[in-house]
């Protein structure tokens, strides 16, 4: 079984979403998609400054397997991304909903967090 | 691909007992890793690891014809070849391209087992079959009869002993002996295998398999030995530089092509087929060749990607993947000639162009 946090939103893409409070959103991928991919090798993240739509590919995480794209579960600026996973992309693997965050976007449309899924959704779509 | 139903190796319910991720593989269902990727690329490297290989093929070719005709079909001679030694070698199409790279044994005088690589089993046996027209020998269909595992690593030796009487100092690379393994008679121990590390190739009767994985893993599991997937054998074999049938040769990349020159005997009394395509060639110069290269970036370029000579594209990666050993990645493409010896060529992974650095030895010997 993977480990959902209750506290996080979720796509069905597997990205997680933490609303922050202050506008912003941190992103990263699930347990789940981690489990999916294996041994992460690499991890391809925009820069900030840079803006996307919902659902737009901002980055790519790459395992020994396959190379996948990172969707942007809303639309928004990002203000900051995690270097930490250039030098260190197994932490996707060890820590996803910690260490490995990618992103941290400010929300262009604060309502698009709420077709977000939750927990309960989100297991229900695995 | 075929939608074909997924056959199952009679090590199936054993992968699912320790925790394998299945996949489907060349019509089989096949564990691609029980643990992680690197994890058991390492483990064979430093230690052990057991593959379950029983998706592989196998023929048997005997009669009095039965070195004669191995010799008409394979680029390699076994006119020559000892009683329990096997070869490695090509079979040819007419054109020079490549039917199958495949292993012989010779079992006897005028006994020989060829092991098949598993998307291709049919096809091969169908191949020899037709070509065994004219020669006293029969190919026999032997695929559902045998099982068969890779026990690899510096410490598949002393963990393999444990579980057969067989001496296996006195098996040479490349030699073989017929024993019990784990209890089961009849098992041929031969002494290759397709990681770069050393270690033994273990074929035995479909319905002893499950004693044989079981018996070897519980001698072995003390010492870290660990259960290996297809993920792993991938990358070890590329570390190897070792050929991998629809990669690096297929029926469209000849075996002069692939480097591998060596296997082709090109002076045998008997004229193997695809010999006179191959000469030709050989002549007129090849147009395009297989080349290994390493990435100094954490992207890997895979299959399919292509490779430029400034603004022009002059090839394509065949294989790619990260070298645990280097940390890495790793792969090889197929390159034209003139440009096969530019030292800027550089490969794309999505818009970005990587400088390849082209080696000529294997990432792990």
């Amino acid at each position: 079984m993977s480990n959902i946090p209750a506290n996080l939103k979720y796509t069905k893409e597997h990205e997680w979403i933490l609303v922050n409070g202050d506008g912003t959103v941190t992103v990263g991928i699930t347990d789940h998609a981690q489990t999916a991919l294996g041994d992460v090798t690499f991890v391809d993240l925009p820069k900030s400054g840079d803006t996307f739509g919902a659902n737009d590919v901002f980055g790519t995480v790459e395992s020994v397997k396959a190379a996948s794209d990172l969707y942007c579960p809303v639309s928004g600026e990002i203000v900051a991304t995690n270097d930490a996973l250039n030098a260190n992309p197994e932490l996707v693997n060890s820590d996803p909903y910690g260490a490995a965050w990618m992103i941290k976007l400010k929300l262009s449309n604060p309502a698009e967090v709420d077709s977000l899924l939750d927990a309960a959704g989100y297991q229900a779509s695995l | 691909m075929s939608d074909a139903p997924t056959q199952r190796t009679p090590l199936y319910d054993f992968h699912v007992r320790h925790g394998a991720r299945m996949v489907p593989f060349a019509g089989w269902e096949m564990p691609v890793q029980y643990t992680a990727i690197i994890e058991e690329h390492m483990a064979v490297r430093e230690k052990a690891g057991l593959f379950d290989v029983s998706h592989m093929g196998e023929a048997r070719v005997t009669g009095p014809d039965a070195a004669r005709f191995l010799d008409r079909v394979m680029t390699n001679s076994y006119a020559g070849l000892k009683v329990g030694m096997a070869k490695y070698t090509i079979m040819c199409q007419p054109d020079g391209g490549c039917v199958d790279d495949l292993i012989v044994y010779r079992l006897g005088e005028e006994e020989f087992l060829i092991c098949l690589n598993a998307g291709n089993a049919p096809k091969d046996v169908a191949w020899l079959q037709e070509q065994s027209k004219g020669f006293n020998v029969t190919v026999a269909d032997e695929c559902k009869q045998w099982a068969q595992v890779a026990l690899q690593g510096p410490l598949a030796e002393e963990i393999l002993a444990k579980v057969t009487p067989v001496t296996l100092s006195g098996i040479k690379r490349f030699g073989f002996a017929v024993g019990s393994v784990a209890g089961v008679d009849g098992c041929i121990i031969s002494r290759t295998g397709y990681t770069g590390s050393p270690g033994f190739e273990v074929y035995m009767p479909a319905t002893g398999a499950e004693k044989v994985a079981e018996g070897i893993f519980v001698a072995g599991k003390d010492q870290g030995l660990k259960l290996a997937g297809l993920g792993c054998r991938d990358s070890l074999r590329l570390e190897a530089c070792y050929p991998l049938y629809g990669h690096e040769i297929s029926e469209k990349i000849n075996p002069l092509q692939a480097n591998l020159g060596w296997t082709i005997k090109f002076d045998k009394p008997t004229a193997f087929i695809g010999q006179t395509a191959l000469l030709e060639q050989k002549a007129q110069g090849l147009s395009s060749k297989v080349i290994f290269f390493k990435l100094d970036d954490r992207r890997i370029a895979r299959q399919g990607a292509p490779i430029y000579n400034g603004d022009v594209q002059v090839g394509e990666v065949l294989s790619g993947t990260l070298s645990p050993c280097l940390n890495k990645p790793i792969g090889s493409a197929l390159v034209k000639v003139p440009d096969v010896e530019q030292p800027n060529l550089a490969v794309d992974i999505r818009g970005n162009r990587i400088p390849m650095i082209v080696v000529n030895e294997p990432f792990y010997k």
